[in-house]
């Protein structure tokens, strides 16, 4: 599955960067873009677990940078 | 355009207006008194502390969880580093410079965001559909295929179809950058997106919202960024080890001369550490991280202003270095549609030969017979044909007030026995003969061509001015009309007569030969294979078709193809720009950090390094987005 979740308040591009690489590492994440310009994340996973990761991936985003928020 | 503030913005603002006014004051009144170095200390860590605590916060939460080259937390070891070392002022103003750095930094990015996003926002928001004779105001996506919706003069068309009722103007600049408004009236198609200009309207809808090219055009240029530029990787990769690199060499540089050149002297520790905190505040890649995505985002914007949609910053950088460009000839280099070039008359008039000609032709659907009935213009009296034979692959037999015309191929004036000559001239030739007594006289014949775009020439003439050194056409029409073709647009070469396979090795051929990189253009169907083999598949006339959108990397939403030269042009510029900024930032940053090491650059410098270069570095991404000049 691949959903589009809007970030509020990302406010470096490094740390979109960095995002990005955390959620990779996700087990299960196929594939994930944090697009700075758009202020959204691209997320692909696996369907059984999608919503999992989904919490994962807000986690990881709160660790990088915590002003920043997923608009689930 | 003007941008409001957030709130955060906002905030922002106020607390930098306080802390400057504090620091002001400050440093005037302790010019005049003189007090204890903790008053000293505390008076500016006021303006410190309101200017910066969000920092200091998310420096500390972001050191728990392990992140340390994050850019709060250097900032936070930079000014620290300058109270321990009793720079007061320095500490504080750093801060603030940072802060209102920080703060320009997100209004700037999120003026070009917007204004980015505004170029390509052809979304429509709302749609009458008529239902039970009642006009309702829907969203888009609630319309069905096949349902009848209104649009009134300055409205969006929302969905693809098929004028029902009334005619208007419509403006697809949106679309296709050209804003010269195109005529529509009943049973014309017309596109989403596109502006209805002076007329109501009544539409069939020909597809669902998401099927729509409004929709199809969204999605392919927010998903722009999906390939990305070599450039971008190489960003990504040099910010992994920048970072890093510049904090080991600050730690090295803090510790490692005062041990040799004085371990108990305050003063040079002092010194020393300054030295390294000029190297934590340009340590930050932002320059470049913000920079280079954003000049992509701005060039892909601006193209899609001039209606060249580029798929991602990747096609960006290979059209900048394109060399060569292969044309299929139909349908992107002439029209597809027939036309009367020439007429040689023979015993009769010009006119007299095509009123023949026209009549002869006039109940027959070929797409050359339309041509000639095209090319009559005037009324044609069908009343005054009689009998008219077709005679399968030569031509027809009519018979007009009562006389036997031959109308048709070489063929055909064989069989009638007429005198006839082969024309000097390429295309396709309609020789015409009359019949009288039982013989046949000649009587001229009609060249008809597929006729080149008007500004076919002119594309070929700025690819050169461009630099593209090869201009191939590949078609598989006859050898005579490729050269003839070839030649009248200057094009460096042609391969006629090709099966739709051929066209991939020729182009797999040039690919072999050719230095740059290879484009290849077509009008997206049944090429689909050639443009996905080129370096850089361009499709034209994209509007409305679906496949050339799918498998070219670049899409030319009208069918100009002098679009082509635009589209090298505006990736030319965005790879200059991209590149100047990666040569200025790392430039300054490494000339600070000689500077820094030699204690010759000194805290404001670095912060100039830092933040300044950033904003620069913004600024001269923004252009991106302008147009070209024309």
């Amino acid at each position: 599955m691949k959903k589009t979740f809007e970030l509020e308040d990302l406010d470096c591009a490094n740390c979109a960067m960095k995002m990005q690489e955390a959620v990779k590492k996700i087990p299960g994440v196929k594939d994930c873009e944090v697009s700075f310009m758009k202020q959204k994340m691209t997320l692909e996973a696996d369907d059984a677990d999608f919503d999992k990761i989904v919490k994962l991936a807000v986690k990881a985003i709160a660790k990088v940078e915590p002003d920043c928020t997923v608009v689930l | 355009m003007k941008y409001k503030l957030t709130k955060k913005q906002k905030k922002m603002r106020n607390r930098i207006i306080i802390a400057i006014a504090l620091l002001a004051v400050t440093a005037v009144t302790l010019h005049f008194v003189e007090v204890p170095w903790w008053a000293e200390l505390v008076l500016y860590m006021i303006p410190y502390v309101i200017a910066g605590y969000d920092v200091l916060k998310t420096a500390f939460i972001n050191l728990i969880h392990g992140q340390i080259f994050d850019e709060k937390f250097l900032m936070m070891v930079a000014t620290v580093g300058a109270i321990v070392t009793g720079e007061y002022p320095e500490a504080s103003l750093v801060m603030l410079f940072y802060q209102i750095g920080e703060l320009f930094q997100s209004i700037a990015v999120g003026r070009s965001r917007k204004s980015i996003a505004k170029l390509m926002d052809i979304r429509p928001d709302s749609a009458t559909v008529i239902r039970d004779g009642e006009e309702l105001e829907v969203s888009p996506e609630d319309v069905q295929v096949g349902e009848v919706i209104i649009v009134k003069p300055g409205e969006k068309i929302p969905l693809d179809g098929v004028i029902l009722e009334g005619e208007s103007s419509v403006n697809q600049a949106a679309l296709t950058g050209e804003s010269a408004p195109v005529d529509k009236a009943l049973s014309d198609n017309v596109i989403s997106g596109t502006l209805n200009l002076t007329g109501v309207i009544k539409i069939r809808t020909t597809s669902t919202f998401g099927q729509s090219t409004v929709s199809k055009i969204l999605e392919l240029v927010e998903n722009a960024s999906d390939k990305k530029a070599k450039v971008e990787n190489f960003i990504t990769k040099f910010a992994r080890y920048y970072t890093p690199a510049v904090v080991i060499a600050a730690l090295v540089l803090g510790v490692v001369p005062p041990l040799f050149l004085g371990i108990g002297s305050w003063e040079i520790w002092k010194e020393w550490l300054t030295r390294a905190c000029v190297f934590l505040v340009v340590s930050c890649p932002c320059a470049l991280v913000v920079s280079v995505p954003l000049s992509f985002f701005g060039g892909i914007g601006g193209a899609s202003k001039d209606g060249i949609l580029i798929k991602g910053a990747g096609y960006m950088e290979v059209l900048s270095k394109i060399d060569t460009v292969v044309f299929d000839k139909t349908g992107t280099l002439t029209k597809g549609v027939f036309a009367v070039d020439d007429i040689h008359p023979n015993l009769v008039s010009k006119a007299e030969l095509l009123d023949i000609a026209a009549c002869c032709e006039s109940f027959s659907s070929h797409p050359v017979a339309q041509s000639i009935v095209r090319a009559h213009e005037g009324h044609i009296d069908k009343n005054l044909i009689g009998e008219v034979t077709e005679i399968a692959g030569k031509g027809v037999k009519a018979v007009v007030e009562g006389k036997t015309y031959y109308c048709g191929n070489g063929q055909l004036m064989e069989i009638c026995g007429a005198d006839w000559h082969d024309c000097h001239l390429t295309g396709t030739i309609i020789h015409i003969a009359r019949e009288d007594d039982g013989k046949c006289e000649y009587l001229g014949h009609i060249v008809i061509n597929d006729q080149i775009k008007e500004d076919s020439e002119e594309a070929i003439k700025s690819l050169k001015n461009a630099g593209v050194k090869r201009l191939v056409m590949l078609t598989g029409d006859k050898k005579s009309v490729a050269e003839n073709v070839a030649g009248k647009l200057g094009l460096t070469g042609f391969f006629a007569e090709l099966l739709p396979a051929d066209k991939v090795s020729k182009v797999e051929e040039l690919l072999k030969n050719g230095k740059g990189r290879l484009a290849f253009v077509g009008d997206g169907i049944n090429d689909a294979p050639v443009l996905m083999r080129a370096d850089c598949g361009i499709a034209m006339g994209a509007m409305g078709s679906d496949a050339a959108i799918e498998s070219a990397d670049v899409v030319l939403m009208d069918d100009k193809p002098s679009k082509i030269a635009d589209a090298i042009k505006i990736a030319r510029k965005t790879m200059r720009i991209v590149w100047e900024n990666i040569i200025f930032a790392l430039g300054v940053k490494a000339i600070i950090l000689v500077l820094g090491a030699l204690g010759i650059a000194n805290m404001w410098l670095a912060v100039f390094g830092d933040v300044g270069v950033l904003i620069i570095a913004i600024l001269n991404a923004m252009r991106c987005m302008r147009r070209l000049n024309r």
